[in-house]
């Protein structure tokens, strides 16, 4: 109550609340393609691509105005995602190879620029590295602004190529022969991807940004189907983080807020592979359990089917040593075995004629020619 | 020159441990890339933060080998949570990446603000380390002063590399190259995979310590990505990468005292720019060859539709429109510039000839090499 309260009252807090969840809602929006596109780790490349850039337009223009840094950044990590594509492209290097490759050569080239500047005299390069981890509270109204301005150059055209997006990252072939210029849509959606990386990198910095890519989404993709649902949950789960991240972080001393924020999306992306309906594990283990059985059960009454097929009397009765003649069918014990016969006897599968003589009943019948699992019974019983 | 060209010990010995680094690095890096798990270096060289905060935590000593042992741990901790994420098939592979080793990053990070902000434990300093102060962090022994620490530790562990890639050699490649096959003839891929894995780890922390993780990622991926431009052979790519990879640090080191930068960033700008030369100018698969091959193709590809064209039309009723030298460009609708090349060079070829009413004929040779061509084509397809 008094995070929420502060919240409302603390000025520095509530701009880098602010920053944080349109960082979230960026990031989280336009992940899902990096996702969905199989080029995840980009946001990595990107981040680290981008400290040349930084470090070239400090040097050139002087300034250290977040949007000219950014504008370095960007065109750094744009140059560096287009030479990453093409030697993917063109050669035999593969796409991790070369991203792991370019990541750290541009990442080294950067490291030259910085320790080229601290050398010259009279230039304050302090506070160029907080791009490289990240200090959010360092935000100012006017980063903030910038961000937003930047969250909607990024939103926009998604929202406008919404059709053509979705196209290409689900099936680029068929996007190209009905008529797409793919290389353009993917030149575009690239740019948006290292834009929406570069505006992060203040918040969060240049190891956690990936994170932030792909957490929401992978988070979102486990409950829905539907890019549009997976785009606005994404959008959300990457806003809530940023919120409970910065919020956490203000609360306690000394805290980073980017690790925050990214141990917050991670769990909440942890959750969701445990938990959400119809694909999380949980559900897939307890689906995985139904089948078990029914397939169990099913065994057990071809079992009994075959052996009634080949005697004169349709409903005659065995006795449960005669069901496991052949051991490798019943995987259980007698015990499961009994408790499996009486459980198809509850569904008025099976008749319990004696003491330990069971037959299939005419429900049984119906329900196992239906299957038609005869010619499976059979082949398992001789 | 303004260059201090006299060597002084220092120089001496950062020069030997990035060589050694290089080497290191290099030998894992070729498997790594041929397995297309180049990113996983980038993950573990991260994650290892967490180990050594964790082990830290346990031996409260910055100088105990068992934060070593710790950070190599999270290293093939960090391998085996990455594949449990993409066993469940929810997640590709690379997302897994992405989503396990900032995870574990940031814990690092927050254990250290919470339990050791008093303690030199810094972020940048295992992001960036700075091979310019290893030769200081001396070894000593009873006394004695016999070298840098660096030398020695990354010394043990090119031992170990090199050990293990004569032991694992055969295993190594059978499993990179056939990993079903090494498995049907009982050689356990699974074995292969987190042994690597564990030598990555190891590498890669004792490397963090003398020149920062970022060069490790590059001396893993640039140098064999280089070799495996250049060659086909495993064995020669090996050596390959080590030679590039010992050239990138020597010249990477030269370039650094030259313009008073930071080693480590100018060494993996070198790694950089040798692997740009290379993938310009290298025979066969550089990008010059590229183009120089697609621009024949597209050349051999456009005479050959060009004969079929005018074959095609021979001696019918259209052959004074479609085949004419004057209208032809009409029916093709080429560029007029790339038509007339195509032109000259049929000519040149003896391929046409144009007769006196100003229709292309194909010569017998034009035939010829339209057929063959076309039939191979078709082949092809």
């Amino acid at each position: 109550m008094e995070l929420l309260f502060n919240l409302f009252s603390d000025y520095t807090l509530r701009i880098v609340t602010l920053g944080s969840t349109l960082l979230g809602i960026t990031s989280g929006a336009i992940g899902c393609y990096a996702v969905l596109r199989k080029q995840s780790l980009i946001g990595d490349a990107v981040s680290h691509a981008a400290l040349p850039g930084i470090g070239l337009s400090f040097l050139l223009i002087g300034s250290k105005n977040t949007e000219w840094l950014l504008l370095g950044a960007f065109i750094a990590g744009w140059i560096a995602t287009l030479v990453i594509l093409n030697i993917d492209r063109l050669s035999r290097i593969k796409y991790d190879n070369a991203l792991a490759m370019i990541l750290s050569v541009f990442f080294g080239f950067g490291l030259v620029i910085l320790t080229y500047i601290q050398k010259i005299p009279n230039s304050n390069q302090a506070g160029l590295e907080k791009f490289l981890f990240g200090q959010a509270s360092t935000l100012l109204q006017r980063d903030v602004m910038l961000m937003g301005i930047v969250a909607l150059i990024t939103l926009v055209p998604m929202i406008f190529l919404w059709k053509e997006f979705k196209l290409l990252s689900f099936d680029t072939i068929f996007a190209d022969t009905i008529g797409f210029s793919t290389k353009k849509l993917d030149l575009i959606l690239t740019t948006l991807i290292v834009i929406s990386i570069i505006v992060g990198l203040q918040t969060v910095g240049v190891i956690l940004m990936s994170s932030m890519l792909i957490a929401p989404a992978v988070a979102a993709r486990q409950w829905t189907n539907r890019l549009f649902i997976m785009v606005m949950l994404s959008s959300f789960f990457g806003a809530a983080a940023g919120i409970c991240g910065t919020l956490i972080s203000s609360s306690i001393d000394n805290m980073p807020t980017g690790p925050i924020i990214v141990v917050v999306i991670t769990l909440i992306a942890l959750l969701s592979l445990l938990f959400a309906p119809n694909r999380g594990l949980i559900w897939k283990r307890i689906r995985d359990n139904k089948t078990k059985k029914e397939i169990n059960s099913t065994i057990i009454l071809s079992i009994l089917y075959t052996l009634s097929e080949k005697h004169t009397k349709t409903y005659h009765s065995y006795d449960l040593s005669a069901l496991m003649l052949k051991k490798d069918n019943i995987k259980y014990s007698k015990k499961k075995l009994l408790k499996e016969l009486n459980k198809l006897k509850m569904s008025g599968l099976v008749d319990k004629h004696e003491k330990n003589l069971w037959a299939i009943s005419e429900k049984g019948m119906k329900k196992i020619s239906v299957l038609d699992y005869t010619n499976g019974g059979q082949s398992y019983y001789d | 020159m303004g260059v201090r060209v006299i060597m002084i010990n220092p120089q001496i010995e950062i020069q030997l441990i990035a060589i050694i680094v290089s080497v290191a690095c290099v030998i894992p890096g070729v498997f790594l890339i041929l397995r297309r798990m180049s990113m996983m270096s980038d993950a573990i060289s991260h994650t290892i933060l967490l180990g050594i905060v964790l082990a830290f935590f346990a031996t409260h000593d910055l100088t105990s080998p068992l934060l070593i042992v710790g950070a190599a741990l999270m290293g093939t901790l960090t391998v085996y949570l990455v594949e449990v994420m993409h066993n469940t098939k929810l997640i590709s592979e690379d997302s897994s990446i992405g989503l396990i080793f900032p995870f574990l990053f940031s814990i690092g990070v927050i254990l250290i603000s919470i339990y050791a902000g008093n303690v030199h434990l810094d972020t940048d300093a295992v992001l960036l380390g700075e091979i310019a102060f290893a030769p200081f962090n001396r070894f000593v022994v009873r006394g004695k002063d016999i070298g840098p620490k660096a030398l020695y530790v990354m010394g043990s562990i090119l031992l170990l590399n090199i050990i293990y890639l004569f032991l694992f050699y055969k295993e190594l490649k059978l499993t990179t190259f056939d990993e079903k096959l090494a498995a049907v003839l009982g050689f356990s891929p699974i074995f292969i995979h987190y042994s690597l894995m564990s030598m990555v780890s190891i590498t890669a922390v004792g490397a963090f310590d003398s020149v920062g993780s970022i060069l490790v990622i590059a001396f893993m991926a640039g140098p064999s990505a280089s070799a495996y431009l250049i060659t086909d052979d495993l064995k020669r790519m090996i050596l390959l990468s080590i030679v590039i990879g010992i050239l990138s640090a020597i010249s990477g080191y030269w370039l650094s005292v030259l313009f008073d930068v930071s080693i480590a960033g100018s060494m993996a700008g070198m790694v950089g720019l040798i692997f740009f030369i290379v993938f310009i100018f290298v025979p066969d698969r550089g990008l010059l060859s590229i183009i120089k091959r697609r621009k024949k193709q597209k050349y051999k590809f456009a005479n050959i539709s060009f004969l079929m064209h005018i074959m095609n039309h021979e001696n019918t009723d259209m052959e004074k429109s479609e085949s004419s030298i004057d209208t032809i460009h009409n029916h093709l609708q080429w560029d007029r510039k790339f038509l007339n090349e195509i032109l000259s060079l049929s000519i040149e070829n003896k391929y046409i000839f144009v007769n006196e009413n100003g229709i292309i004929k194909v010569t017998k040779e034009g035939k010829k090499f339209a057929g063959t061509n076309y039939c191979e084509l078709v082949k092809r397809i």
